[in-house]
């Protein structure tokens, strides 16, 4: 046993350390364990008293059995006592008990910073170094406490010994990191500045690690470091391979502190002052040169050791990101790192030519490597360094490789790791994207990707595809053509059947002329995966054929049949029970055009950043991305809404049967719009109620508005037993936003637990800023056992909530009447009652709407009048209106007059709806 | 020439977050640690260290990511020495930094084995101090750092 003879000896512990080693069980060393601690306790409480060696001996033997895994619960007063021995071996190991068992038992902290503070005024160096080490090791708020005012001094004065300085520095620097409020900034920052002119090249070493680490708190402070650095930093790099002596290792000068110092510049722009801006390339010229002349040694330390400046050196040139030549030059050279025999550098060469792709300047350098990479990609034994290959690629992606790189991804992706499949997923979806000419090249690579690795394709990813088929009309044939030949494999991916679903759903019409792919066999090759499905997607496809029922009236019959079946009236699954009834339902009663309007397509979405990339962001997390995504998300299409085609009241209510592409499935968003299209209604007389009720869940809300604000109170009722978990709830306008914004509505923050059978109030605040049509959606999301729920139910926040009441004499109402004589002020709406004419019900409405009821105006006293002004930020709007009741006709006239076209309109809708 | 928001080197990321020295059975012979884990988790990081570095072979690199961060480790003989850094820091430095500190350890135990690491457990924490502080580079040239190791050998 070589370490036993060896060293100072405590011959003790050597033998207790062998005896532990010598243990044939746990059972054993734990027995063993447990004689050495009622050995030491016995001594330690003895009547005589421990000589410092044996206290040192046996807190040692302590603190090897803490390393070993036990718990210590004394021994820590001894290990302070040691703090005041004056013999250097006792103090260090009463130090090492101290750092390694940080303890924050007030009274011994006490005991131990006085102990930390007898050394630090010692002016032993030895001593002072092991009060500093402890400080920095230990860290703690009560040592800043009590000493970072004091370590500054010691950094800085004249006759403070170099070796006291390095950990001085260093001290300091744990200090400013666990609590900087403590460190005080003084006249000593521009002292410590000057370290780095200090001849010994230790303490510049510490120093640059800590002027490194306040500049980047505080870069104006310590610019000066800029000039000294790099003074420094040429000194070395030009230095012979002799001169630096101590600090030269395998030939190459002093790469540590090279490193530090090519780091502390990245804290910063390039020098402002030519000549220092000049000295600094010319330093890294000279690093660059270096890499080019044959090696000093064969060994791996000399090539690593330079090959750490030299990497440095290319990150703080790419950081500046300002001299095309070093950039072509730095590309140049990790190009030969590309085929290098060392797997390290091949690594590390990838990696920092992904930081160079995103370089306007050395991006075509970049792509000249595309060959290699991709060789990589296919040869390359640690996955790791296929993983930078995949990266590199997409960060030297561009318009004009994107298809030779998407195809290689692809293939790649069939062998790749389970480990980085969905990332490369992601990648190709996004390149896919941002680089399409043509969209029929990306709707085929997303298939592609569906079909070679569909279980790592999420919903980002679907939804986005679906979204550009919907937005574009030229690939929406296409779209239909590929999903349906896509679809007769006969094992297709869960994920191909719901895009399918969803894009015949809407567009199977254009591809119904061809005979083989007539609706009806359209539809029994989408029913034919229908029992493989997951609820979800079931649920989709039953979207999809009610759609069917629209686009085809010839097979209404066959799929109200496959509605109608008990499997699917009657399954277990209620959010399925229920489509089918509904869509059943509404298959039946609707007259065609209500059908058309309902099912119409769906209305392009509105163009906004990609949710795929920013689920790659969070993948990677910040700083590891390249950057080639700055610029916008941003397809190519023009998005125009369907609004000017007058929108019918249903097709106002009924469009958010789309893919929500952040949170909540689209499945899902159908159903609740189905509830909604009641509530809008039944709420646009009242402020209060229950907005949406299902087994779980139920929302009630209040509200107030006053002229153009508005206050609701939502109440979230738990109705289960179950805690809801991660519940959030926020109000989205997405709708809106095409314009500039029309509402204002701000929701507080709610609480993301909701105990069972509890209540959780939500306040929402609005402002309307100019009329407006749609109505804000409510969009929740919580856990339920286990299960993500997403509900999107709209609010009932509609133009006439806006309204103020006002009284006129019927003079002054036939006088405005008269102004508001334009043709388009004016909407009249003749229909259908659809409620019993009760004229009390019929003024209660009336009231409810917002307006002022006047009586006496009309001649007729079976007619209803009445009079309010909407309020918007921007604007007000009189309004009058006139309701007509004929009762054997069992029909209404509404006629509306005000200043705002879209106005009129509006309320119209609004208010026939209520009869 | 702007710091790229979420870059970390205009953030206070870069220092050594542990130093392990663990032998293949995963039994740990140092433990360094420069920021604040609780003991449960220093477990679990140990163990998670071994496991992400035996399985690796001398084909793959010496660098492996690890949560947010990534390991820069070298193998000799049957122990591992681990350095956990963030991710934009410099593999070679930290790589090569681990062989000095190893060159140092052999040549202050004459030609070292696990058993040195072993017996003068309080020693190498000596030697890491001299070597590393606060997650920081302290000294890098060997002979500074020996001179130093002997004058403290010889005090009582």
């Amino acid at each position: 046993m070589p370490a036993v003879s060896k060293g100072d000896g405590m011959r003790g512990l050597a033998v207790f350390i062998s005896d532990i080693r010598n243990c044939k069980s746990k059972e054993a060393e734990v027995k063993r364990i447990n004689k050495e601690l009622a050995n030491i306790r016995s001594k330690f409480k003895g009547d005589k008293a421990l000589d410092g060696y044996s206290k040192k001996k046996y807190v040692c033997k302590l603190l090897f059995i803490f390393l070993l895994g036990h718990d210590i619960d004394f021994g820590h007063m001894e290990a302070v006592n040691l703090l005041s021995s004056n013999k250097y071996t006792e103090k260090q190991i009463g130090y090492l008990f101290i750092s390694v068992l940080v303890n924050s038992n007030s009274d011994l902290i006490r005991l131990i910073n006085n102990g930390i503070k007898n050394d630090l005024t010692s002016r032993n160096p030895t001593f002072m170094n092991l009060a500093l080490h402890c400080i920095a090791n230990v860290g703690s708020r009560e040592m800043a406490e009590a000493f970072a005012s004091q370590i500054p001094s010691i950094l800085v004065a004249g006759d403070t010994m170099d070796s006291v300085k390095q950990s001085a520095a260093l001290c300091l620097l744990r200090l400013n990191r666990t609590s900087p409020d403590l460190v005080p900034m003084g006249e000593w920052t521009a002292r410590v500045v000057h370290l780095l002119n200090d001849q010994h090249l230790g303490v510049v070493t510490a120093a640059a690690s800590l002027i490194t680490t306040l500049a980047q708190k505080s870069p104006e402070d310590f610019k000066t470091s800029i000039s000294l650095a790099v003074a420094r930093l040429s000194r070395i790099v030009t230095s012979a391979s002799i001169d630096l002596q101590d600090y030269t290792y395998y030939f190459v000068a002093a790469p540590w502190l090279s490193v530090k110092l090519l780091r502390l510049l990245q804290c910063y722009t390039p020098p402002e002052d030519a000549a220092l801006r000049s000295r600094l390339t010319e330093c890294l010229e000279t690093i660059l040169n270096k890499a080019q002349e044959p090696p000093k040694s064969k060994k791996v330390q000399h090539s690593n050791a330079k090959n750490a400046v030299l990497f440095e050196a290319i990150a703080l040139i790419i950081h500046h990101d300002s001299e095309p030549t070093l950039l072509v030059r730095a590309c140049n050279q990790l190009g030969q790192f590309l085929q290098h025999r060392e797997t390290n550098l091949r690594y590390l060469a990838l990696e920092s030519m992904c930081t160079l792709a995103s370089s306007e300047f050395s991006h075509e350098a970049v792509k000249t490597h595309i060959d290699t990479v991709i060789n990589a990609l296919k040869t390359e034994r640690d996955v790791s360094v296929r993983q930078r290959a995949v990266d590199l690629l997409y960060a030297m992606c561009d318009r004009s490789n994107a298809k030779q790189i998407v195809a290689e991804m692809l293939s790649y992706l069939e062998n790749a790791d389970y480990s980085i499949r969905e990332e490369i997923v992601l990648k190709v979806a996004i390149l896919a994207e941002k680089y399409a000419v043509d969209y029929t090249w990306y709707v085929d690579t997303i298939l592609n990707l569906i079909r070679m690795a569909g279980d790592h394709v999420s919903e980002e990813v679907w939804y986005r595809v679906i979204q550009i088929v919907i937005n574009r009309d030229e690939v929406q044939g296409y779209a239909a053509k590929t999903v349906f030949e896509a679809l007769q494999a006969p094992a297709c991916h869960e994920n191909l059947v719901k895009v399918g679903g969803y894009i015949l759903g809407e567009f199977g019409n254009l591809i119904a002329g061809d005979s083989r792919s007539s609706p009806l066999v359209q539809f029994d090759l989408l029913h034919s995966k229908f029992h493989l499905c997951s609820v979800p997607t079931r649920a989709l496809l039953l979207s999809a054929y009610i759609k069917f029922i629209n686009l085809f009236p010839e097979v209404k019959t066959t799929i109200q049949e496959v509605l109608r079946s008990d499997s699917q009236l009657r399954n277990a699954d209620v959010e399925l029970q229920q489509r089918a009834i509904e869509y059943l339902r509404l298959s039946c009663i609707a007259s065609t055009d209500i059908l058309a309007t309902v099912l119409e397509e769906m209305p392009p979405f509105p163009e906004r950043e990609s949710s795929i990339l920013a689920k790659l962001k969070r993948k990677k997390g910040p700083g590891i991305l390249p950057d080639i995504d700055d610029t916008r998300w941003n397809g190519n299409g023009n998005v125009e809404h369907s609004e000017s085609s007058s929108p019918s009241l249903m097709a106002d209510l009924l469009p958010t049967n789309r893919p929500r592409p952040s949170s909540s499935s689209p499945t899902i968003v159908v159903r609740c719009t189905f509830v909604t299209v009641l509530v809008n209604s039944r709420f646009v007389c009242k402020n209060n109620g229950v907005i949406f009720e299902n087994q779980l869940l139920q929302i009630g809300l209040k509200s107030e508005y006053r002229q153009n604000l508005g206050r609701i109170y939502v109440f979230f009722g738990n109705k289960t037993s179950t805690q809801f978990l991660s519940f959030s709830s926020s109000v989205s306008v997405e709708a809106l936003t095409l314009r500039s914004p029309q509402l204002n509505i701000h929701a507080k923050a709610v609480d993301p637990t909701v105990e069972g059978g509890a209540q959780l109030q939500q306040i929402l605040n609005i402002e309307c800023v100019s009329d407006f049509t749609d109505a804000p959606v409510l969009d929740i999301q919580f856990r339920y056992g286990g299960a993500l729920q997403n509900i999107a139910v709209k609010l009932p926040v509609m133009l006439n909530k806006f309204f103020q009441p006002t009284e006129m004499k019927s003079q002054d109402f036939f006088q405005r009447w008269k102004q508001l004589g334009v043709p388009q002020q004016e909407v009249q709406t003749i229909f259908k009652a659809k409620h019993p004419m009760d004229t009390d019900v019929t003024n209660a409405k009336i009231l409810g709407f917002g307006v002022a009821l006047l009586d006496g105006v009309d001649p007729n006293p079976a007619n209803f009048v009445g009079s309010g002004v909407i309020h918007t930020k921007s604007t007000q709007v009189g309004c009058l209106l006139r309701l007509e009741p004929n009762a054997q006709a069992e029909m209404y006239r509404l006629t509306l007059r005000t200043s705002r076209e879209s106005v009129s309109q509006r309320l119209c809708d609004l208010l026939s709806d209520q009869f | 020439a702007i710091c790229r928001p979420g870059g970390s080197k205009c953030r206070d990321l870069n220092y050594i977050r542990f130093i392990l020295i663990q032998n293949r059975a995963g039994k740990t012979r140092l433990a360094k640690w420069y920021m604040q884990f609780d003991d449960d988790e220093k477990q679990k990081l140990i163990e998670e260290v071994h496991a992400v570095v035996t399985v690796r072979d001398a084909k793959h690199t010496n660098f492996v990511e690890f949560r947010n961060f990534k390991i820069i480790y070298r193998r000799y003989a049957g122990l591992y020495f681990c350095i956990c850094v963030d991710v934009t820091d410099n593999n070679l430095a930290y790589l090569e930094g681990i062989h000095n500190f190893v060159e140092v350890l052999n040549e202050y135990f004459h030609n070292v084995c696990e058993l040195d690491l072993v017996f003068n457990f309080y020693k190498v924490y000596t030697v890491v101090d001299e070597m590393f502080l606060a997650g920081e580079i302290r000294e890098t040239s060997q002979t500074k750092v020996l001179k130093q190791l002997l004058m403290l050998q010889s005090l009582e």
